[in-house]
C-alpha cells in the first residue's frame, strides 16, 4: 500500500504523518504541493500545520495547488482521502467534505491530549476501531471549531457520517461535538485531533492513533 | 484608478469569538455604547481607470470562489469613490 502526504508550505506534521504511515504497515511517499503528480499512491493523508501561513482562512490557498486538483479527482474516484487538523481545514475549502473550520470558541490555541470516541469505523481510515471504542490523542489547534448550517448538520447526523466527538467537555465549540466527519462515499475523512502524533508511548500520550494508519491496509484485503 | 472594496462577514448564525471579545473588551474600557460586536475583512482592488462590468463580474467570480467561504461568510462587492 502506498500512502502519500503531502508537504505543503508550512505544513508541519508530514514528518510524523510520514512516520505513522510506516508503523502502520505501509509505505509513505512524500508529495509536494507544487507538483501535479500522485505518483501511483493508493491513498493520501493531508496532514496538520498552517499551509501557506493560514493567510486568507485556513486551507483557503492550499485548495488552489496542484497537487490538490488531483487530489479532489482522485477523492471523486474513490481513493481514500485523510486531512488531519489543518488538511481538515484544506478538504472542507476544496468542499470535498461539508462545513468550514473556525475559530476556536474561548479563542485559544488549544494543545491537549484529548478523549475522542469512534463513532463510525466503515471508512477506510477507521476499521481498525471497534465502533464505540474511546481514544487519547493529542488535538492542538486555533481554528478546530466545526461549523454547518441545520440541513447538513442533520444529514451528517442521519447518514452516520460523523466519525468521530470530543468525549465531555466541548473543547472548541464544534457543533455535535464533531472531531471528524466523512464524505457521503465515505472514502474521505477529516479529523481535527492528530492521531499521527500517538503512535507510540515514548512520544505520544498513547499508542491509539495508529489504528487510522493501520485501518488503511484494510482496505487492500477486501 | 479605481478601488473596489469587498467586505467579507461571517454569516448571522455563525458564532463569531472574535466579535464577541472586542464586544467584551469595549466596556472595560468605558466604553458602554456596544450592544454586540461582529468582525469581517475588507479587501481593497484597485484597477486601471474605471472598473468595466467584465471587471466587476470577475471581482464577484473572485469573492465567491477566494475571499470568501459561502460556507460561513457572505459578502459585498462595491466600488469606492
Amino acid at each position: 500500500m502506498r500512502v502519500g502526504v503531502i508537504t505543503f508550505p508550512g505544513t508541519l506534521d508530514d514528518r510524523d504523518a510520514a512516520r505513522a504511515v510506516v508503523a502502520g504497515g505501509s509505505e509513505a511517499v512524500s508529495l509536494w504541493h507544487a507538483d501535479a503528480d500522485l505518483k501511483n499512491v493508493d491513498a493520501v493523508i493531508l496532514p496538520g500545520g498552517f499551509s501557506y501561513g493560514d493567510y486568507l482562512r485556513c486551507g483557503a490557498i492550499s485548495r488552489f495547488a496542484p497537487v490538490m486538483q488531483l487530489v479532489i479527482e482522485a477523492a471523486g474516484k474513490g481513493m481514500p482521502v485523510l486531512g488531519i487538523c489543518n488538511g481538515f481545514q484544506v478538504l472542507c475549502e476544496s468542499h470535498l467534505l461539508p462545513g468550514a473550520l473556525t475559530r476556536n470558541s474561548d479563542l485559544h490555541f488549544l494543545c491537549r491530549d484529548q478523549e475522542i470516541e469512534i463513532v463510525n469505523n466503515s471508512t477506510p481510515w477507521t476499521s481498525s476501531y471497534k465502533a464505540g471504542e474511546k481514544i487519547v490523542i493529542p488535538l492542538k489547534n486555533g481554528e478546530g471549531s466545526f461549523q454547518c448550517d441545520d440541513k447538513t448538520l442533520a444529514e451528517l447526523e442521519g447518514e452516520g457520517r460523523i466519525i468521530a466527538r470530543y468525549v465531555g467537555q466541548n473543547p472548541n465549540g464544534s457543533r455535535n461535538l464533531i472531531a471528524g466527519i466523512t464524505n457521503a462515499r465515505g472514502n474521505v475523512v477529516g479529523l481535527m485531533p492528530h492521531p499521527e502524533h500517538a503512535i507510540d508511548e515514548l512520544t505520544g500520550p498513547s499508542a491509539q492513533g495508529l489504528g487510522f494508519f493501520t485501518s488503511i491496509l484494510n482496505v487492500m484485503v477486501k | 484608478m479605481a478601488k473596489i472594496v469587498v467586505d467579507v462577514m461571517l454569516k448571522p448564525e455563525i458564532l463569531d469569538p472574535q466579535g464577541n471579545a472586542v464586544a467584551s473588551a469595549l466596556p472595560r474600557l468605558g466604553f458602554s455604547f456596544a450592544k454586540s460586536v461582529r468582525q469581517g475583512k475588507r479587501f481593497e482592488i484597485e484597477v486601471e481607470g474605471e472598473p468595466t462590468a467584465a471587471q466587476l463580474a470577475e471581482i464577484e467570480k473572485a469573492a465567491e470562489v477566494l475571499l470568501s467561504n459561502p460556507v460561513i461568510e457572505n459578502y459585498v462587492v462595491r466600488v469606492e469613490k
